[in-house]
């Protein structure tokens, strides 16, 4: 699929307004198919990921989005035809306390039909916002996937300072420097039960905070 | 280009020959030091002296454009100094607004006033306006954590990044008879400014031994502030005739620039060694961020603008 003609005007700028240090530890950017996965505390959160590929790899990787918040108007003529977001529903979408999706298994078919054979994902495995300094436990979406397509590619990133722009609940952004880190891919080990590998995702996550 | 007057002209020359030097410098050294712990060194001058051919073309061309290329160029860099400082800078959630006033009103203004040539409001706007606004506007968003911290923080940037920076153009609002338009003014304080910068570099890279300031600079040395020093006000009195002032005047003021130049790569390496960093960012390759450059000049720049205008502005 080709990218949107407006897609690297929209990456360029988002870098600027982010002013995004992109650093890859122990990786490099890899064009196989991937999910990566990242802390959400902005609603700039995959719009930073996204631009921050490469972009031939950023042509074929789209962002997981919430249906409740995205798929209105305006917000959604971006995310669907600019980002090629994938839309999920959420359980009780006016409450962001819930962040159950509405209907597990459907959401999961959803993405892989939107990965086919090429696509790579941008996941935000805690389901909902967070306010930047505490990574929450990860919900089950991540294990499935990898559980239905062996071998595939998980590679965390983690965004520092994006809530600190555009913090959860304002509309005007204030400039500050941020930064992604991406680190190395893991992969579902033979057997490896689900709260196992959610864990070892999260504090492979979260090592990269530190670093 | 009406701004360009020979002297201007001749001051630029001096620049470009001093560029072609260094990379030729850069260049030989590249070629013949072969110890690896140098190379490191003289990749990082290399990288520096890039960065410099890059920052004189923009400073030029914005210069040659006239006052409002100035204007946007320091605008834009006391932006991006306040964003590399607040991003360094512990906030909390409640300070968001107040951040976008600081950022997106007082920025843009002080600098207009400049434009319209508003001496009376561009001197107070930050250090009474903004100063007695910040703590107001954070006390409405009603968090009381570290009040007076978060305050001082906000009110420190704006006078740093915004205030003292606006000083440099803030030069072309003054008139000064018998000397034509001061943006040779602006010139001779960024070229004795920043050659005290790196002459400080150089001397401390060649001599350097005794370590000034070893908790706060590790690099900076005694020979490097001496010889720095000495031979940026041997430059800043040599470039007398593109000054108003007499030559032993242009001594004593070039030897303030400088000095003002060393107190403010101190103060805010201060707050880096604080924070746990080396630099204030990464924009400028070789040397960091905005506010890493600018640093000196935040100090020796207000300094300057009230000498002249105590003494020679009538």
């Amino acid at each position: 699929m080709t990218a949107h003609p407006l897609a690297g005007v929209i990456a360029r700028m988002a870098r600027l307004i982010s002013g995004v240090n992109v650093r890859w530890v122990d990786s490099e950017p890899d064009a196989r198919q991937t999910v990566y996965f990242a802390n959400h505390s902005s609603h700039l959160d995959f719009v930073v990921l996204w631009s921050s590929l490469p972009a031939e790899i950023r042509a074929r990787t789209r962002p997981v989005a919430a249906q409740d918040y995205w798929d209105k108007g305006l917000r959604r003529a971006i995310a669907v035809n600019i980002f090629r977001a994938v839309l999920v529903a959420r359980r009780h979408a006016s409450q962001e306390i819930s962040t159950a999706l509405d209907n597990p298994q459907e959401a999961i078919e959803h993405m892989l039909d939107a990965m086919g054979s090429d696509n790579s994902l941008i996941l935000f495995p805690e389901g909902t916002r967070g306010t930047g300094e505490e990574i929450a436990a990860f919900k089950s979406g991540l294990y499935y996937l990898a559980q239905r397509k062996p071998g595939l590619r998980m590679v965390p990133a983690h965004l520092n300072n994006l809530n600190r722009i555009l913090p959860k609940g304002e509309f005007l952004p204030v400039p500050f420097i941020s930064r992604l880190t991406f680190g190395s891919a893991l992969t579902l080990g033979p057997d490896e039960p689900k709260p196992a590998f959610l864990a070892r995702a999260r504090s492979a996550l979260c090592r990269l905070r530190d670093i | 280009m009406k701004n360009l007057d020979p002297q201007l002209v001749w001051a630029f020359a001096g620049v470009l020959g001093l560029l072609a030097l260094s990379s030729l410098i850069g260049l030989v050294l590249k070629a013949v030091v072969k110890k690896p712990e140098a190379q490191a060194t003289i990749g990082n001058l290399n990288a520096r002296i890039g960065a410099w051919w890059i920052m004189s073309a923009i400073f030029a061309l914005t210069l040659a454009i006239g006052p409002v290329g100035s204007l946007v160029l320091f605008g834009l860099m006391s932006f991006l100094a306040l964003r590399e400082y607040v991003t360094l800078l512990p906030t909390r959630r409640a300070d968001h607004r107040t951040l976008f006033w600081a950022f997106f009103i007082f920025t843009p203004l002080q600098y207009f006033l400049i434009a319209i040539q508003w001496y009376g409001m561009f001197a107070i706007l930050i250090p009474v306006f903004a100063f007695l606004f910040v703590p107001a506007r954070l006390a409405i968003a009603g968090d009381t954590e570290l009040f007076l911290q978060r305050a001082s923080t906000i009110q420190w940037g704006l006078m740093i990044c915004v205030y003292c920076l606006s000083y440099t153009p803030a030069l072309l609002m003054l008139k000064i008879p018998g000397y034509g338009r001061p943006a040779k003014l602006m010139l001779y304080l960024v070229l004795v400014d920043q050659l005290s910068d790196v002459l400080q570099y150089v001397w401390g890279k060649l001599l350097g031994r005794h370590k000034i300031a070893p908790v706060i600079s590790p690099n900076k040395t005694w020979e490097g502030f001496i010889g720095g020093v000495l031979s940026a006000t041997a430059v800043g009195t040599a470039l007398w005739w593109m000054t108003p002032f007499r030559s032993a005047v242009a001594a004593a003021v070039s030897l303030t620039i400088a000095l003002m130049g060393f107190a403010g790569g101190l103060t805010m390496s201060a707050i880096k060694r604080d924070r746990g960093v080396k630099d204030y960012g990464t924009l400028i390759k070789g040397h960091g961020g905005i506010l890493d450059r600018m640093d000196s000049m935040c100090f020796a720049a207000p300094i300057f603008f009230h000498i002249m205008r105590y003494f020679y502005v009538r």
